[in-house]
């Protein structure tokens, strides 16, 4: 008697659990499971749109390891990239956040303002530096000049281009700032004053208390940082067009990117130019399998610093 | 260094120092506030100067931009309805909140649903399901880009923006996983005691739930506004082909190429994309920030 209500009960939740999850369970395969195993698929064909896909075995492979051209320069240059650009904006944002902490006054205002530049579009934003860096008459090396120093020519030149977009996303610091800021407002008071009497000074306390306090949101955002720079696309191509004085949208973007001489060129740009402007699209397959393969390190880390909320409550 | 920490060590050299220490600690407590301030300040002023540099340039005539005098000597503001003759902004600004809006609207309708019963159902599966999300969150979209563009090639929509705004009526992952961490922070009482009165799941969501998640879904609509508004890699890959499609991100890039030395009046485009996202954020910035911490870990 009792058994039947109950199992109709169950299977009730069940169906509202399938109903509210359905919009997902349909984006999962059709826009992430789908699309996953046919890149491997198409790794293994030459496919260009036009004619039917054709069998080609590993040879996309070997271009990715022996002919491509400026494959490497690529790789190069996203992993100049994961190794100056993440690791700064890191220690900026926390510069700037003890700053924050220590000024007591005013320091409303100072974080709005210190946030103010993340909200700018990217596009937008680049711009803005391209104008500012401008080699000629441009703010910095107007600047530079007054203290008697030749400004370098920025994203015109392949040696400065690079920390020009490092100096962008500093600019830009402000999610990490604010994660790191709260996390530093959430170290326990006591510990400090625990440690003070333990006489230890400031330094120490900072390496003894603040830091393995706040290494988690450290390490988030190191992570985070990562990811993000794997698929640093829109300020170098930006950056690329603007300082060319060339900037189109249309089929010629590819030829642009990387410019000057390839020094901004990173790899999910490359991905882009041989997917969708030569329409390589079984060789694009493998370069997005690089790339898999490299962010899954990074997600999986991630998700080991994510198990506790997963588990929920 | 903390507030508690610095005035618990003046308390302790009060205590045990003579005057004249104290004296010597009090200046140099002045020198370091001194210290403090003018870095503070100058970072300011660094953080607003390219914003500022941007907006008196749009307000330059073409020949003052090109030279290193950076006040404007005349005023104008006609440089702002100069773009609009120039170039179809207005088009491109119509497309951008259509993308904008439209995607957001989507991302709302399919994502709260999947957000609650991730957030407050219990159900075999739920972990892996979480794990799937974080991963589709996390993953570059460069790795799934090239089966989905020749689908939607199939469909004959590249050259629009809708492959871009079509999908979030199937979830988006990062709005799943912002909305679930806010709706988490929300106690089972106020469920439970809608059951006992009867309530089904769908109504606990949507009259009991979601009236005290408004600060939630704000936070998360303008994350997807602002996400969808910035866009270029994505409309780039979809919709370069068509400029009758392009969004403010591509427009604004086709400006600076189409007139190379208006540097004014690609200050004054830049001005016309930015304003509206400081707008919003003005009106909602608590909430927003609000967003960006339950985003991460907890320290």
């Amino acid at each position: 008697m009792g058994a039947a209500p109950r199992s109709r009960l169950t299977w009730r939740r069940r169906l509202t659990v399938l109903a509210f999850m359905s919009p997902a369970i349909l984006g999962f395969s059709l826009f992430f499971a789908y699309p996953l195993v046919a890149t491997v698929y198409f790794s293994f064909q030459r496919y260009d749109l036009l004619s039917p896909p054709e069998y080609v075995g590993w040879s996309n492979y070997s271009y990715f390891l022996h002919d491509d051209p400026r494959v490497w320069q690529s790789i190069r240059n996203t992993m100049w990239l994961v190794v100056v650009l993440v690791p700064a904006r890191i220690l900026f944002a926390l510069v700037i956040s003890q700053l924050l902490l220590t000024v007591k006054r005013g320091s409303g205002i100072l974080r709005a303002l210190y946030y103010l530049p993340a909200l700018a579009p990217p596009v937008a934003a680049t711009l803005m530096f391209v104008f500012l860096f401008n080699p000629a008459t441009g703010p910095v090396n107007q600047g530079l000049s007054l203290l008697g120093i030749d400004g370098p020519l920025w994203f015109n030149d392949p040696r400065w281009a690079k920390p020009g977009l490092t100096l962008l996303g500093l600019w830009g610091v402000g999610e990490v700032m604010i994660i790191i800021l709260a996390a530093l407002l959430n170290v326990p008071k006591e510990l400090y004053e625990a440690a003070s009497l333990d006489g230890a000074n400031a330094v120490k306390r900072w390496r003894h208390v603040t830091l393995p306090a706040i290494s988690p949101v450290l390490m988030f955002a190191g992570v985070t940082g990562v990811i993000a720079m794997l698929q640093y696309f829109t300020e170098a191509a930006v950056a690329a067009q603007a300082a060319s004085g060339q900037a189109t949208v249309g089929g010629g973007v590819g030829g642009l990117l990387g410019y000057p001489l390839g020094s901004t060129l990173t790899f999910p740009q490359w991905l882009y130019v041989q997917g969708f402007t030569n329409y390589y699209l079984g060789y694009a397959s493998v370069l997005a399998l690089v790339l898999f393969a490299a962010a899954l390190v990074f997600v999986l880390i991630l998700l080991g610093q994510f198990r506790d909320t997963i588990k929920g409550r | 260094m903390t507030t508690s920490t610095s005035l618990l060590q003046s308390d302790r050299a009060a205590r045990t120092g003579s005057p004249r220490p104290d004296r010597a600690l009090r200046r140099r407590r002045f020198l370091l506030w001194i210290a403090e301030y003018s870095i503070a300040i100058a970072l300011a002023v660094m953080f607003v100067a390219p914003i500022l540099v941007m907006v008196l340039t749009s307000f330059m005539t073409g020949q003052q931009a090109l030279t290193s005098d950076y006040w404007p000597r005349s005023w104008h503001p006609e440089n702002f309805v100069e773009v609009f003759q120039r170039v179809p902004m207005l088009r491109y600004m119509l497309n951008s909140v259509l993308y904008a809006g439209l995607a957001t609207g989507f991302m709302l309708l399919s994502s709260i649903p999947v957000a609650y019963a991730l957030a407050r159902l219990r159900w075999r599966g739920q972990s892996i399901a979480l794990v799937l999300v974080i991963m589709m969150m996390m993953l570059p979209p460069q790795v799934t880009v090239v089966p989905l563009y020749i689908m939607w090639a199939r469909f004959d929509l590249t050259g629009s923006l809708w492959p871009l705004i079509l999908p979030n009526l199937l979830g988006d992952a990062f709005s799943i996983f912002l909305l679930r961490q806010f709706l988490l922070t929300i106690p089972e009482e106020y469920s439970d005691a809608a059951r006992v009165d009867g309530c089904n799941e769908l109504q606990v969501l949507l009259r009991v739930i979601l009236p005290m998640a408004k600060p939630a879904v704000a936070a998360t609509a303008m994350f997807m506004f602002f996400y969808t508004w910035n866009d270029y890699y994505g409309p780039l890959l979809y919709a370069s082909e068509n400029p009758d499609a392009w969004p403010i991100s591509l427009g604004l890039v086709a400006f600076r190429g189409a007139h190379e030395v208006s540097w004014n009046l690609t200050m004054a485009a830049t001005v016309i994309a930015t304003v509206p996202i400081f707008v919003i954020f003005a009106f909602a910035q608590k909430a927003f920030v609000e967003g960006i911490n339950l985003t991460g870990v907890k320290g």
